[in-house]
């Protein structure tokens, strides 16, 4: 098991350093950096001035090392536009948006795993069928026009919750409906799926031949087995509504890491943008070997090998 | 079928059609509804000039958000009313139809190939080619696919084409992993060593044997790949950092109208629900298409 | 004569499939009673199996169970509630599988299986279940009993899994076991082991046994009474020696000459063959003698209801009253 985490945890490293190559060369090669701080109408000695004091005239492979030195120490340069160091303006919203990404991924869970528990048991009745169909729609409903229709509703119709900010807990509410609900289907197809081959599993017939209670024998049974592709699942999940938080964060304006992404990206603040691609692409690769790990110890077969 | 292969001598690989091809597809109404649904969606998509009773740019500061023919104050002449500057509703939506389309069908394209041919070499040749290969997938999905489409758009300009190129060349991870794993089972199969032991070249072996094979595959991918494109172009649209105004995409129409939202309600009802209906209609013909590809259907 | 514990009589087993209705089990009818082992034996798809799954409730969804009569001991099964035979099942009525390597849940311990049937039915404390679990499994002969309860099923050899399936259904101490072909997935020696554990614990507790099976070799080492199946039908039943010594129907005769026997069977002779195949038991229901196509002594008769013949506790299935010799 420990050789198992070295490799992972080596093939992990040399992601992160490839993407943060990468999270480098994008930004960079997208345009003259200088230009795009510069704005519009800008004259030709600011722009080579901002050049000069931004260090843009040195070569690449230089200015990567550089910036790749520096972000190790935890200098990520200073926002732009907000005129403080981009670390402490990342580390302040990161906060929030974990907590929402958390809250996203345990709403979808509290639908999905019932749904495709009772989906699988009763396979192909009216109940599967229905949760199939929810699933399907959910799939295909755009997160930002679902943010709207919930805002429909919550706060213009029914004046229940605030509209944007992220002041109290009721401001977390809508964005972690709109950022949850696309996530489920993908977990209720895969525990619907897990549980089916499960529950016809030789182990389960002597669970029932002991004489156990049904509940017993699916949730302790069956659904200790079905549920780990679910975890390895909910890991990259995790990942996916971090990055997603973007569009829902920005529509209800919650002060969180994606809404500061969309501020930096529309305002062209490069050390803000490069460290939050940077740091959110750190956060999939960590997750990423936490999934694998998980994964494997969840499996006897290869946590006692 | 397979022109490829009738010069090399060797037995052209069919398509695993099951017999009864026809038959299943009438039966699967996944694919029935969702190919149907898809085909009008299409069909307004080309037929726009001639179906569209206005220009869809035309601006007509008169007549601002006049509500469709259902409400009262609405008139025939705007069948679903007009937008904020006065632009003629339906013809802006089956316009927009076509940017979505055409999102979709380039991206999966663009996408497609990429990944397919990075997900084929790595699957036939394993070894060196598979390890650098699935380095690259893995290094692909650990970055956050919107907020990098956001930053590039941004940086390079918004616009239908920007847009198209930069999710083309991020969009490939699926088709390469699918592919990759569909190349490996089939590269171990009886027909593949018969074409290699008959001395076909390498591209007609993955051309001519394991691509027809793998095209199943392929087609469901296709299908999950171009919904999802159509979702992210809209997204962006919607932030502003997609196709730019005056271009009559479903997502920029929806940010468009967002402040009018609660007089207007229809105003984004409407394209929001025609772009649910797309994706509906793209993913239930790829979970149609799933289950007819698989030898006992769905479990 | 001691105390009939399994009365089965009349059961029928009818199952829903594309094609129509599988009719598995036809009218079958035995006894087993305390301290008795009878084996269940014929070839695959004789409808054993589903015999067996039909007395615990095990039976799919597919599958509707009929019988006249149903009893473990004094309830009644066919008409008790799912309470009730949950109530029974792994507590005084216990099942054992075929395949030890998937009867087993990889996710947990040996000694949290084993002591789950103990914990729920005894409502024992956990210490009582594991000192009966080590207790059991020494009994089924597994050394270092109390370090196999923290291991995993995959870290087991398939005959020490099937060992720890025996424990597993003796925890409550069970008036009735069925054993569907308990040594069949392993190798030939570790058979010899399997069943001459299960003789010795069914001597020594005394449980009432049902030993399923296609093997007529396992069926001599272990059966008291025999009961042969064939296509869905009881064709005879009868004490073991009987049966071998002087079988009544041509199916059991059949079987036997099947056999190669050191020293009687000559090297290079022909070993014995049962023409023809097993009829199909989809749709109508079957009329008459499902033997009577491979059968040497088939005449009219045995297209129409066949009489059931009775000598002593020997019964069979057959026109004929007793076959030539």
């Amino acid at each position: 098991m420990l050789v198992y985490i070295l490799k992972r945890l080596g093939l992990a490293l040399l992601v992160a350093l490839a993407v943060s190559i990468i999270a480098f060369l994008l930004l960079r090669l997208s345009g003259d950096p200088a230009i795009a701080i510069a704005g519009e109408g800008a004259q030709e000695a600011d722009i080579a001035l901002i050049r000069t004091t931004y260090g843009f005239d040195r070569p690449l492979p230089v200015q990567y090392v550089d910036w790749l030195g520096k972000s190790l120490r935890g200098d990520f340069g200073d926002s732009i536009y907000f005129k403080v160091p981009a670390a402490s303006l990342i580390f302040d919203k990161l906060q929030t948006t974990l907590l929402l990404g958390f809250l996203a991924l345990a709403f979808a869970l509290a639908i999905s795993v019932p749904l495709g528990v009772l989906a699988a048991i009763y396979r192909n009745s009216w109940l599967d069928r229905l949760c199939l169909a929810i699933a399907v729609i959910g799939q295909a409903l755009p997160n930002f026009f679902f943010a709207l229709l919930l805002i429909m509703l919550f706060s213009i119709t029914l004046r229940w919750l605030p509209v944007s900010g992220s002041g109290s807990w009721a401001h977390f509410v809508m964005p972690t409906i709109d950022l949850g609900y696309y996530a489920a289907p993908a977990f209720m197809r895969l525990i619907r799926a897990g549980m089916i081959e499960v529950l016809d599993a030789d182990y389960i017939r002597t669970a029932r031949a002991k004489g156990l209670p049904t509940s017993t024998v699916v949730f302790k049974h069956a659904l200790r087995n079905a549920v780990v592709p679910v975890v390895a699942l909910a890991a990259v999940q995790l990942g996916y509504l971090l990055g997603g938080s973007v569009v829902v964060e920005t529509i209800f304006a919650l002060d969180g890491l994606g809404y500061l992404a969309y501020q930096s990206i529309t305002y062209k603040d490069f050390p803000v943008m490069q460290t939050i691609v940077l740091l959110l692409s750190v956060i999939y690769v960590v997750l990423t070997l936490a999934s694998d790990i998980v994964n494997a110890w969840l499996d006897p077969r290869i946590r006692v090998a | 079928m397979t022109s490829a292969t009738a010069s090399s001598g060797t037995v052209a690989a069919s398509l695993p059609a099951p017999p009864g091809l026809l038959r299943r597809i009438w039966r699967n109404k996944a694919v029935i509804v969702g190919f149907g649904l898809l085909l009008l969606i299409l069909l307004m998509a080309i037929f726009a000039p001639w179906l569209a009773p206005h220009d869809p740019y035309h601006q007509d500061l008169t007549n601002r958000t006049v509500p469709p023919f259902w409400h009262d104050g609405g008139t025939w002449i705007h069948p679903l009313g007009t937008d904020p500057l006065g632009r003629d509703y339906l013809s802006r939506l089956l316009y927009g139809a076509r940017i979505s389309l055409l999102i979709g069908g380039a991206v999966a394209v663009i996408s497609g190939f990429i990944g397919t041919t990075m997900g084929m070499l790595a699957g036939y040749f394993g070894g060196k080619t598979d390890m650098v290969v699935s380095f690259m997938i893995t290094t692909r999905l650990s970055m956050p696919v919107i907020l990098v489409a956001l930053a590039t758009v941004a940086l390079l300009g918004g616009s239908l084409w920007v847009v198209i190129m930069v999710l083309g060349l991020l969009k490939w991870d699926r088709f390469a992993v699918v592919m990759r794993s569909a190349t490996q089972q089939v590269r171990s199969l009886d027909y593949v060593a018969a074409a290699q032991a008959a001395g076909a070249s390498t591209p007609r072996v993955l051309l001519g044997e394991v691509l027809p094979n793998v095209l199943p595959h392929l087609v469901v991918v296709v299908t999950l790949e171009a919904a999802s494109a159509i979702l992210l172009e809209a997204a962006l649209s919607f932030l502003g950092l997609g196709v730019q105004p005056p271009l009559p995409s479903w997502g920029l129409m929806i940010s468009e109208a967002k402040s009018y939202m609660f007089f207007s309600f229809w105003l984004i009802a409407i394209p929001g629900t025609l772009l649910a209906l797309l994706i509906f209609s793209i993913n239930l013909a790829g979970d149609g298409l799933r289950d007819l590809f698989s030898p006992e259907g769905r479990a | 004569m001691s105390e009939t514990v399994l009365d089965v009589q009349g059961l029928s087993v009818d199952i829903a499939t594309p094609r129509g209705t599988l009719h598995a089990v036809r009218d079958v009818s035995f006894q087993v009673r305390r301290g008795e082992t009878l084996c269940i034996v014929g070839e695959s798809g004789c409808g054993k199996s589903i015999t067996s799954l039909a007395i615990m409730s095990l039976l799919p969804q597919t599958a509707r169970r009929t019988a006249r009569r149903l009893a473990f001991l004094d309830e009644d099964l066919a008409s008790a509630s799912g309470r009730r035979i949950n109530a029974l099942r792994g507590n005084r009525m216990a099942m054992i599988f075929q395949e030890p390597m998937t009867a087993l849940n990889p996710a947990y311990t040996i000694g949290d299986q084993l002591m789950e049937p103990y914990l729920h039915h005894k409502k024992a404390g956990r210490a009582d279940a594991r000192e009966r679990a080590i207790e059991l499994l020494g009994k089924v002969g597994i050394a270092s009993a109390a370090e196999r309860l923290g291991q995993y099923p995959h870290q087991l050899s398939g005959g020490l899994r099937q060992r720890v399936m025996i424990a597993m259904a003796l925890m409550c101490g069970p008036e009735l076991l069925i054993a569907d072909e308990p040594s069949t997935a392993l190798d030939v020696t570790i058979q010899a082991q399997i069943l001459r554990l299960l003789a010795d614990l069914q001597q020594e507790l005394g449980i009432a046994m049902v030993l399923i099976t296609h093997d007529l070799g396992v069926v001599a080492r272990i059966a008291h009474r025999v009961t042969v199946m064939y296509a869905g039908e009881v064709v005879e039943e009868g004490a073991a020696e009987r049966l071998f010594g002087a079988p009544r129907h041509p199916y059991t005769r059949g079987l036997l000459s099947c056999i190669p026997i050191p020293g009687r069977t000559e090297r290079g002779g022909q070993l014995g063959t049962i023409r023809g195949v097993v009829p199909s038991l989809i749709g109508e229901p079957f009329q008459g003698c499902g033997f009577r196509d491979r059968c040497d002594f088939a005449r009219e008769a045995c297209q129409r209801t066949v009489p059931l013949h009775e000598s002593g506790d020997h019964r069979w299935r057959c026109v004929l009253d007793g076959l030539p010799t």
